[in-house]
């Protein structure tokens, strides 16, 4: 492929919550800027920029990144799942959202985003965590308001619930 | 005229801003996008700690790409003042540093850019000359007659000393039959949200005015330091929040100089700017807690009954003192008895200054600081005296009957039940069997302690309380300052519709839902019938000084505030429905949607229809309810009184109790610390919303956790900032925080509307001293001061450490906590002293030697220049590096020193080189050295520059022993050699 | 925080990677899973003019089995490895280690030779391949060669990697008969860089231990099979001779009695699970 000059923008195309989606970058631009500028999906948040907050969480190819440590470019031919796709419909909430909700797992919401993204992750792979696991996968995020404990909370209630759907559907 | 009573107060219902936050759909400052032409900004900052700027070279930078304008202290000269400070003293304090730097991160320059990648790259052009000046870290050492002085106006770096004596602590002291004193040092700390500062700014010349959007929390005090600052008058600022704010904890206060610097870059480039804060900026420039060394002692009697406290703190408020500052020292002044009925109280109190960040408002705001004190004090008590702590702190405890109690400092503690609060815990929280957990890990040879701490949580200040740093006559000359005030405002719309606004300038609290609980009550309405909105615009909101998000205000003012304004509007729609029903307004219930008579309930009016009355029918409107449109309500309690000319001050409207005990074990061999059991008692008067007054103690543990265990700014003796990034300031997450056990008591104040207390800041007061006393018992050790890292507790568990084996080359082993690379060494070479002398001398040879060196220049025999690029692995940077020879002793002896700086840090150095014959012709080059590095490498870990410079070092070496022959290669040692060599070179390890 | 400009290069061939490389020389940069380099590139501390992406190219992703050794290429991730569900009996140690190697987020991206490329002193992934006598094969446009783990590491961040060359794959060695492993770390929180990482392979004549966190490089020792106060005199002297150095996570002292007391617990340990 050709080399992608560093002064020049270049067309990346992926997919973004299931649609067709494309960016111009530069090379050097990081996927969080790219992601909330170019497209105004700024549910992804960016805490540190050196990959240790997690607030930048996406799924890419149904693994959780960290978008601050993710090159636009890298997103080419690329599922990325947002923030923003993760409610069935924009006036309902997930089943994960709704416990964060019923437990309070969020106060000022900065860090949230990311924290639904990794549990989507995990919770897709693992339907009957520990306690012990979740906190295992909450600790690469960093809240500053909440004091997690609502969190896993949240995230056993909404794995429960998740598996009672599994069986009847 | 009743409502329903309290249907909505009081239940933990869902919040109202949630949805959008779990969907993605906040609105934080970064998502709220900017005007078209809006340009940013990228900051340059201070690798030194304290240094003159001799000149700052910016054409380079204004030439690179995209770039609007390079700005330094001299553009913003003439549009801007000084920021000003809570006390008058010869200290300016700018948003950009003025012909010397004195702290790491200081701003020196502006770049504003089509983007912030071109911002930053600009930022590598600028070239600033530095020259360095002796540091002050420790406050202590601030205060020394020679200690080097970072104010000259100042003439020292004592800004403030106060003392104040309450009662009669000298007789009490002199007749108390024990004086047990504790010497304690808070470390720095911050409360590090996970949202960086934001600002938006842009100045419109034609109306000379600002316009500010900013992720600000207030107190909107700052607001006219911002406005004198920025030389208009406060009509012609306007400041607004965004609607979502990502977390403050205090710490968005400290945005206010960022405002005003954006703000005049803004003026300046006549576009919009923006600029949002990186993590790295955070924190190693946005606001700390203070830190303060407190040495306090009490007067007690046999029983542990204290009967008088002495205070002697010492303030460290960092480089410059900030608005509010010095107030983290006095927040605290009405309350430093603690939850103790002590009567004689004397302090010394001095705020000085360091090359530091400056400090700022930080959750606890000057609680952490004084419990830390004062609850270790209780425990080193009862270990004096041999009782039991928990004894020692129920014999002190203010009694129930006496509130009101009035301290001896002047607060007014408006209710409690502390015995019963502690009764309470002490059963409920299970203390027997964790006693029982404690005796048999011991029983096993484990290190378990128990920790207290008894804690009353201020809440709502009395803005005046900061006067007390002034004598009463420069008080009287300043005009009185006190009180504290909230508003709020409550419209009814043309449907009949109630939204409320306030100006709480929420950090996710969830203001929004309380009020809507609030107000829903009052009307007999349903919460979600209610719209709230807490944006805040100066320039269309009610706000006073006093708005904003700080002291735990929000339930006990605000709330307490719109539930007035509601009371106050229903009555006025009372009187409207009266008039329509022919029923007396005083017999009317509102109630579902509802407004009826008790009487008759039949005679019955929709809520809507009546509260819309005064938009379709204002002439059916009795003349006493004319104004049911809006209410805006200003609320401010009589309690918040100045000081007294005795210095007597009311500081707080409302104090909350806290009581805590937890068991902890301490790891034997990772000096780890474990909490076992955590319990907090709280008693906030009336609850709310119980999730989230939990969400407050839970989130303000979380904080006290990293606090207690975790987290410092750390500096290195030479002003270095070490903390820079996330890997290295550690905030706990999932893994570190252990579930707790809450517990509640109500006693509700009677100063506030609704009963309410504040809660949000108990923790960060009571869980630190609480852990420390824990560990303090598992370890039986006497000082301890935070954070308890395991190499500390380690420290004191291991006892004396193994030597190294005999046969063994030792090194020098710099000091604890001594930052600086010290070591000695020695090489020989096949060449004789005389030829390696020339060419220590010889700049053709440095210039082969000197890895990536794009030059030497000989500046005179002695002193040398050369451009440098250093790196190991990718981290590469290019420096320049000064190196000077003195001392000559040809060819036996030389000192060199040298100094490097560039865009990743700087570092200085000296050594002395010792070349003596050896019996083959040949040298033995022998050194020892010292040096040191700041910067940005310095602080973003260590770790990293510690290999950077050992590779450079040995590149370094490898070409120097090519060009002298090296003769003995003992594996490893060689390189280790090497490495040490190259210091003298100013390259730093 | 925004890296400085540089070129990208997302190659689809090892041949196009390796010319790339062997053009950009120490200019260039391999990009793996990005989790090492790119706070780097954000902070500004490496400025590559050319990043060269290996992700796609489809050699790089397998793993492979050979006669004593599991063989990981470099687009490897390390999610991918710890999922592996015979990994705990093919290298126990590193089925025990790679659980503390950054976070779940981090290992779903990193990879395994990206861990090995970097050379962090405290890196667990490199601290096994010390334990385990691993070997790192190299390859530039010009020649392969393999390099044993404890040659491959020679400072913080520095390896004997060439410039032009890539890591193409490491090679584990598989489980041993006889052979028992146990692997320890402490760090200041769950995922954090390890203050101190050790791990230990005992066989029936001698017990090998590796640290990392504590020389600027996974340093191991070889000691015949030894117990008592032997243990600790061999311990204590291995310990001093790593050169401990403060920062602000821990002191030199600490580090140097993590040494001892770990490193004597996961020798025990590896012998205990031997059999
Ligand atoms: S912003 Fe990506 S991890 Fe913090
Ligand atoms: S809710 Fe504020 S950081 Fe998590």
């Amino acid at each position: 492929m050709p080399r992608l000059n560093a002064g020049t923008r270049h067309v990346v195309r992926f997919t973004l919550n299931g649609r067709p989606a494309a960016f111009e970058v530069e090379p050097r631009m990081l996927l969080t800027d790219a992601l909330r500028h170019l497209l105004g999906a700024t549910g992804t948040h960016v805490g540190c920029e050196h990959g240790v907050c997690g607030c930048c969480t996406v799924l890419i190819d149904g693994m959780p990144a960290r978008a601050c440590l993710t090159l636009a470019v890298q997103a080419e031919g690329c599922e990325i799942r947002t923030i923003e796709g993760l409610a069935p419909s924009p006036a309902r909430l997930s089943i994960l959202q709704a416990a964060f909700r019923r437990h309070h797992a969020l106060q000022c919401g900065f860090c949230t985003a990311g924290i639904l993204m990794s549990l989507e992750a995990f919770l897709a792979t693992r339907p009957d965590p520990s306690a012990e696991e979740l906190r295992e996968v909450l600790s690469g995020h960093l809240c500053r308001c909440t004091g997690y404990a609502p969190m896993i909370a949240a995230a056993l209630e909404a794995a429960a619930k998740l598996r009672e759907d599994a069986v009847h559907v | 005229m009743l409502a329903q009573q309290g249907k909505w107060i009081g239940q933990s219902v869902e919040r109202v801003e949630d949805a959008a936050l779990l969907n993605g759909r906040g609105r934080f400052i970064d998502d709220l996008g900017a005007k078209p032409g809006t340009l940013h900004a990228a900051i340059l900052r201070s690798p030194h700690a304290h240094a003159d700027i001799v000149s700052i070279d910016t054409a380079a930078a204004r030439a690179s790409p995209g770039v609007a304008a390079v700005i330094t202290a001299a553009e913003l000269a003439d549009i801007t003042a000084p920021l000003v400070a809570g006390v008058r003293a010869p200290i300016e304090t700018r948003p950009i540093a003025v012909e010397r730097v004195r702290y790491v991160g200081e701003p020196v320059a502006v770049v504003v850019a089509a983007d912030r990648y071109l911002a930053e790259d600009a930022l590598d052009f600028i070239e600033v000359s530095y020259k360095p000046r002796p540091t002050v870290i420790d406050p202590l050492a601030a205060l020394a007659a020679d200690a080097p002085v970072l104010h000259e106006g100042l003439g020292s770096n004592l800004v403030s000393e106060r003392h104040f004596t309450y009662g009669d602590p000298e007789r009490a002291f002199a007749s108390a039959p024990h004086r047990v004193s504790v010497s304690v040092r808070y470390p720095r700390n911050t409360g590090s949200p996970m949202e960086t500062y934001g600002v938006i700014a842009e100045y419109d010349p034609h109306e000379g005015a600002y316009d500010i959007l900013a992720n600000f929390q207030g107190p909107f005090s700052i607001h006219a330091v911002m406005a004198r600052a920025l030389k208009v008058s406060g009509n012609k600022l306007r400041l607004r929040l965004p609607p979502n704010s990502g977390g403050s904890f205090g710490v968005k206060q400290g945005v206010a100089p960022y405002a005003v610097l954006i703000a005049a870059a803004a003026r300046i480039v006549g576009r919009p700017v923006k600029w949002i804060e990186d993590r790295l900026e955070h924190l190693s420039a946005s606001v700390s807690a203070t830190s303060r060394v407190t040495t306090l002692s009490a007067a007690v009697e046999n029983d542990g009954r204290i009967v008088a406290l002495d205070w002697d703190q010492i303030e460290d408020c960092g480089a410059y003192l900030r608005a509010p500052e010095p107030a983290t020292l006095y927040r605290m002044h009405g309350n430093l008895n603690g939850a103790y009925d002590i009567r004689h109280i004397r302090v010394r109190n001095r705020v000085v200054l360091t090359n530091k960040i400056p400090s700022g408002l930080v959750r606890g705001f000057g609680g952490p600081q004084v419990y830390y004190a004062l609850e270790r004090l209780m425990q080193r008590i009862a270990v004096t005296l041999k009782l039991d702590p928990l004894d020692v702190i129920r014999r002190n405890l203010i009694p129930a009957g006496a509130f009101p109690y009035r301290t001896a400092s002047g607060a007014l503690y408006d209710s409690g039940d502390y015995a019963r609060a502690v009764a309470l815990a002490v059963e409920k929280g299970g203390l027997d069997d964790l006693r029982r957990r404690r005796d048999e890990a011991r029983a096993a040879g484990r290190l378990y302690g128990i920790g207290y701490a008894a804690v009353v949580e201020p809440s709502v200040s009395n803005m005046g309380y900061i006067t007390t740093v002034l004598t009463a006559e420069e008080r009287r000359r300043a005009g009185p300052k006190n009180g504290a005030q909230a508003t709020a405002t409550i419209t009814l719309d043309p449907l009949g519709s109630v939204t409320v606004k306030v100006a709480s300038a929420p950090q996710g609290q969830g203001h929004r839902t309380v009020l809507a609980q609030v107000v829903a009550d009052v009307f007999g309405l349903s919460k979600d019938e209610i719209q709230v909105s807490t944006e805040l615009d100066t320039a269309k909101d009610a706000w006073s000084i006093a708005s904003g998000n700080y002291s735990s205000r929000f339930a006990p003012a605000v709330a307490g505030a719109a539930h007035l304004a509601a009371v106050k509007l229903r009555s006025k729609l009372a009187r409207i429905a009266a008039a329509q029903l022919n029923v007396r307004a005083e017999d009317l219930v509102f109630a579902g949607g509802k407004i009826f008579s008790r009487t008759n309930p039949d005679a019955a009016l929709p809520f809507a229809r009546v509260a819309a009355t005064s938009h379709w029918a204002p002439a059916t409107v009795p003349d006493d309810a004319k104004d049911a449109l809006s209410e805006t309500l200003f609320w401010t309690p009589p309690e918040l009184t100045a000081p007294t000319d005795a210095d007597a001050i009311n500081s707080s409207l409302c104090h909350g109790f806290i009581f805590d005990f937890c068991g902890v074990e301490v790891d034997r061999v990772t000096g780890k610390v474990r909490i076992d059991r955590y319990v907090t008692m709280h008693d906030c008067g009336r609850v709310l919303h119980p999730g989230m007054v939990e969400g407050q103690i839970r989130g303000g543990f979380a904080q006290a956790l990293g606090a207690a265990l975790y987290e410092e700014l750390a500096y290195r003796e030479d002003g270095a900032f070490l903390a820079g990034t996330f890997a290295d300031y550690l905030l706990p997450t999932a893994t570190e925080v252990p579930d707790i056990t809450i517990l509640h008591m109500e006693s509700p104040s009677p100063f506030t509307p609704l009963g309410a207390k504040g809660v949000g800041e108990g923790n960060c007061m009571s869980t630190p001293v609480c852990i420390a006393n824990a560990v303090a018992d598992a370890l039986g050790a006497e000082a301890i001061d935070l954070p308890l890292t395991p190499a500390k507790l380690a420290a004191l568990v291991h006892g004396e450490e193994p030597t190294p084996p005999r046969d063994m080359f030792k090194p020098r082993v710099s000091k604890p906590g001594e930052r600086r690379i010290i070591g000695a060494g020695e090489t020989r070479v096949r060449a004789a002293p005389e030829l390696v002398w020339k060419m220590l001398l010889d700049t053709d040879v440095l210039a082969s030697v000197i890895p990536g060196a794009h030059g030497v220049k000989k500046l005179s025999e002695t002193r040398f220049l050369a451009d440098v690029t250093l790196g190991v692995g990718p981290v590469k940077g290019r420096y320049k590096a000064e190196i000077a020879l003195s001392d000559l002793d040809a060819p036996k002896a030389a000192r060199l020193s040298g100094s490097i700086s560039g865009a990743l840090g700087n570092g200085e150095g000296s050594g002395v080189v010792h070349l003596a014959p050896d019996a083959q012709g040949g040298t033995v080059i022998s050194y020892t050295y010292e040096g040191a590095v700041g910067g940005k490498v310095a602080a973003i870990g260590d770790r990293l520059l510690d290999g950077a410079a050992k590779v450079v070092i040995g590149q370094f070496f490898a070409a120097l022993a090519r060009q002298i022959g090296a003769e003995e290669h003992r594996p490893g040692l060689m390189a280790r050699l090497l490495a040490r060599l190259l210091a003298l070179f100013g390259v730093r390890r | 925080m925004k890296p400085a400009p540089f070129d990208y290069l997302r190659a689809e061939s090892l041949e196009e990677a390796l010319a790339a490389l062997d053009q950009g020389g120490s200019e260039a940069r391999i990009l793996a899973g990005g989790q090492t380099l790119l706070p780097m590139l954000n902070m500004r501390l490496a400025r590559p003019a050319l990043l060269i992406d290996i992700m796609r190219i489809p050699a790089l992703s397998a793993i492979s089995l050979e006669q004593d050794a599991i063989v990981i290429s470099a687009a490897v991730r390390q999610a991918t490895v710890l999922a592996r569900p015979t990994l705990g009996t093919e290298v126990p140690l590193l089925a025990a280690a790679l659980p503390w190697v950054g976070h779940f987020q981090t290992r779903s991206r990193g990879t395994i030779c990206g861990s090995v490329a970097h050379a962090d002193p405290s890196a667990e992934i490199p601290l096994c391949l010390v334990a385990l006598e691993g070997e790192i094969r190299l390859r530039s446009r010009r020649a392969t060669r393999r390099v044993s783990a404890e040659q491959f590491f020679v400072g913080m961040m520095l390896t004997d990697k060439g410039d032009d060359e890539l890591i193409e794959a490491v090679a584990f060695p598989k489980r041993r008969p006889g052979e028992g492993y146990a692997f320890a770390e402490v760090g200041r929180r769950h995922g954090d860089f390890a203050i101190v990482a050790c791990a230990g392979v005992v066989d029936a004549k001698r017990m090998r231990l590796a640290v990392a966190g504590v020389a600027e490089r996974p340093v191991a020792r070889d000691f015949p099979l030894l117990d008592g106060t032997a243990l600790d005199d061999a311990l204590n002297a291995f310990a001093w001779d790593l050169q401990a150095r403060d920062d602000i996570h821990a002191t030199a002292r600490y580090r140097r009695d993590l040494v001892r007391s770990l490193g004597r617990k996961v020798l025990e340990e590896a012998a205990a699970c031997r059999a």
